[in-house]
């Protein structure tokens, strides 16, 4: 016997919640517990008296489990509520690397090349290195580090997506 | 506002929701507590010899009598010991808030005496828990703990104070609305929904209704709203194993449960209906078989509290959330007001009829007074000496937990205590004893497996040191029966490890707690031993030895559809596929 998996698409969720201890400890041992995926997470606290959370998960998953993974996270005690933000129309979806390129010569000034095509700015460098600080969604992080690889690319450190719906309305 | 410490906050708090009772067990990190019951003679204080049997007995106690149960244990080992009870709570949707000692706040994450991560540990198997850092915050929290444990979906509760926080002081402060800020479960219908609903309902041909302990947790109006919407339709009802009682198993329209032990008319009815009305009940797996051949002509209508309960397993037509009792109330009021009349559902019924006629709980049986018992006549036998007596049943979790759903009938909602969602071994006894102590004047019987009874056969001295009435009804037959079963059904009968070897004597057992112990070993000797039972004052443990080879009927075996039951033994091939073998 064969252990089968089902393909789905990718979900975008902004979650907010209370800003207690233990509710990231919550939020992704629920996601281990039912075998939901989380490709990144990322949260920060968004209100004056820092009382709320808002965390954004990128998932996957059939539309049924993203159903579920919408319900199972609403019913928790200290969630406020759940948006998916492929519900809400058009949405924008930032990430931010920093990535550290090691090298002399060719591939040195290749680096520095590319990185201005993809904007983006050098924020520390020594003689034989850069640190690249890039803006964008995962996509276009995901292609300028693919090619950072071929120009001596030593570390990488990223944030994960934070998004928000387009317009004038909050969610 | 009043300056107190923290332990006699928590006894305060306990006071003001009107808790009565609390199973518990001391230790250091809740002596300060212990003291200030001490001080407090109207909370009782159920003093068990297992911390797990304390959480069985809380949910006992709230299984029978729909209020919360209150649980108070130790530190690391006091609270490790609470956690399978804590998700059996869980998983039941039993409402309990269970307080926990913690090591001093500047003690925590040192791997201090008797540290452990209460919170961390109990984290997933509680509807919400919290980490008590300062006095102050205690009464809220206290007050907002039994909200949520009541409140929607009920559910356990984990408050875990640290000794410190117990020994200082401050303010016991009341919160004046016991609104959490983010917690607000949907209790009243959609009107909208409700409407979808009737016209479905109004439409069908071949509806059924199947129900769950949803109804029973929504209190007993749910149950008497439910008989009248079923009475108004005139449609069929079955029901999971958490919900037997909503509906009088004496009535017509009652089919029996359903699922893998359920009656085969249950099951037929679910298979071929075209609309299923399911009223606080989850789809579980043990209720739908085989998922894409559950139902296949039927159109489902879901009555839930818990969203994430619609759809979770089965794609649901009408969802409606809610409070299952104020749902009901709304479907009955819309089908009145739009002058609906029931259906002729003659057709319907006379398949419903045909299937019924395989009784397909009857069983073959030796009648002499020589012979063996069947387990199943044991049962029967039960249920017939305590008629009129309204008892509270619990059991333990194997064949005699199935036999007793199949043979026992209920009649009205909270005398039917099983674990059903985490099926745990152990619960049966202890849950009696937390009825018992909810309801002392009524005959509390706890049907046993022999080898579940030992899981917290500890709990015999709890019962003697309060002199509870506890009947437990062991149904022994020699074998952890339900692995047996499914030994012979899956493993061609390699018996691996599931003989009950080494048994106590029970009767010894017995007086050796100051308990009445009988056995029965005939057929001859079933009903006077059980009317002794009965008559005999104090607890009694009634060693019932039954058939030993005898397996529960009908089967719905693992990974088959709704009409592939097995109706006897000679259905059993004794083989299975991997792929059978490997679903639950
Ligand atoms: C705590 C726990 N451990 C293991 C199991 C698995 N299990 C289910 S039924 C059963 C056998 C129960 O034997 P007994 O109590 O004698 O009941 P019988 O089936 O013989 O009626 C076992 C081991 C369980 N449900 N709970
Ligand atoms: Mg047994």
């Amino acid at each position: 016997m064969k252990i089968k998996t089902e393909a789905g698409e990718r979900h975008v969720l902004a979650v907010t919640v209370d800003n207690e201890a233990g509710i990231l400890a919550k939020i992704t041992g629920l996601f281990s517990a039912r075998g939901y995926n989380i490709e990144s997470l990322t949260v920060a606290d968004i209100s004056a008296d820092h009382a709320l959370s808002r965390i954004t998960i990128v998932t996957s998953g059939p539309p049924a489990v993203i159903d579920q993974i919408i319900a199972q996270l609403d019913r928790l005690v200290p969630v406020h509520n759940v948006v998916d933000l492929a519900d809400q129309g058009a949405h924008v979806e930032r990430e931010i690397a920093l990535v550290k390129v090691a090298g002399s010569g060719d591939k040195r000034i290749e680096a520095l090349r590319m990185a201005d095509v993809f904007r983006a700015k050098v924020v520390d460098t020594t003689l034989t290195s850069f640190i690249f600080e890039i803006t964008g969604n995962s996509d276009k992080v995901d292609r300028f580090i693919a090619l950072m690889r071929e120009c001596g690319l030593v570390e990488v450190g990223r944030t994960g997506v934070v998004a928000i719906a387009r317009g004038a309305e909050a969610v | 506002m009043t300056e107190m410490s923290g332990a006699d906050m928590v006894v305060q708090a306990l006071v003001d929701l009107g808790v009565d009772t609390v199973f518990g067990y001391p230790g250091g990190a809740v002596l300060p507590i212990y003291d200030a019951l001490f001080k407090h003679p109207t909370i009782k204080h159920i003093l068990v010899r297992h911390e797990q049997a304390a959480t069985h007995a809380a949910e006992g106690y709230a299984r029978s009598t729909g209020k919360p149960g209150v649980v108070l244990v130790t530190s690391g080992p006091g609270a490790t010991n609470a956690v399978t009870g804590i998700t059996d709570a869980l998983m039941d949707s039993i409402p309990m808030v269970v307080l926990t000692g913690q090591v001093s706040t500047a003690l925590i994450g040192t791997d201090a005496f008797q540290e452990c991560d209460t919170v961390g540990i109990t984290r997933h198997c509680t509807k919400h828990n919290y980490l008590v850092m300062d006095p102050e915050r205690l009464g809220p929290i206290m007050h907002e703990a039994f909200y949520i444990a009541t409140h929607g979906r009920p559910g356990p509760v984990v408050i875990d104070i640290p000794k410190n926080v117990q020994v200082a002081t401050g303010n016991y402060v009341i919160p004046e609305k016991i609104a959490h800020k983010s917690y607000r479960p949907q209790v009243e219908p959609d009107a909208d929904a409700i409407a979808e609903a009737i016209a479905l309902i109004a439409a069908a041909q071949r509806p059924v209704f199947y129900t769950g302990g949803g109804v029973i947790n929504a209190g007993p109006d749910a149950s008497a709203a439910l008989r009248q919407l079923v009475s108004l339709t005139g449609a069929p009802i079955t029901s999971t194993l958490m919900g037997l009682g909503a509906f009088p198993c004496d009535d017509p329209k009652w089919l029996g449960m359903l699922g893998m032990h359920g009656t085969y008319e249950a099951n037929m009815a679910m298979n071929r209906a075209d609309l299923i009305i399911a009223v606080g009940a989850r789809f579980d797996d043990r209720v739908t078989g085989r998922l894409d051949a559950f139902a296949p002509e039927a159109k489902k209508i879901h009555i839930d509290i818990d969203r994430s309960s619609i759809n979770k397993i089965v794609p649901i037509d009408v969802a409606v959330v809610a409070d299952a009792g104020r749902a009901l109330d709304a479907l009955i009021a819309a089908w009145q007001d739009a002058g609906h009349k029931p259906r002729d559902l003659g057709e319907w019924w006379r398949r419903v009829d045909g299937w019924r006629a395989t009784r397909c709980l009857d069983f073959p049986e030796r009648k002499d007074d020589d012979a063996d018992i069947m387990p199943q006549r044991a049962v029967k036998a039960l249920f017939d000496a305590t008629r009129g007596r309204d008892p509270i049943i619990t059991t333990e979790v194997g064949q005699h937990q199935m036999w007793a759903a199949q043979h026992f009938g209920f009649s009205a909602p909270n005398r039917w205590l099983t674990s059903g969602g985490l099926g745990t071994m152990g619960y049966g006894f202890p849950a009696a004893v937390g009825a018992q102590i909810a309801h002392p004047g009524r005959l509390v019987i706890c049907i046993a497996g022999e080898a579940s009874l030992q899981m917290n056969i500890q709990e015999m001295g709890t019962v003697a040191q309060y002199r509870l009435p506890v009947k437990i009804f062991i149904l022994n037959n020699e074998w952890m029966g339900m692995v047996r079963q499914w030994q012979e059904l899956t493993y061609e009968s390699r018996y691996s490890n599931s003989y009950s070897d080494s048994l106590p004597d029970f009767v010894k057992l017995a007086d050796a707690y100051g308990w009445t112990g009988l056995r029965i070993d005939t057929l001859g000797q079933l009903e006077d031993g059980i009317r002794t039972m009965i008559e005999t004052p104090g607890p009694v443990i009634v060693d019932c030895r039954v058939a030993q080879l005898a397996n529960c009927f009908p089967m719905i075996p693992s990974g088959a559809a709704h009409t592939e039951m097995l109706l006897q033994p000679s259905d059993v091939t004794g083989t299975m596929d991997d792929e059978a073998k490997a679903l639950v």
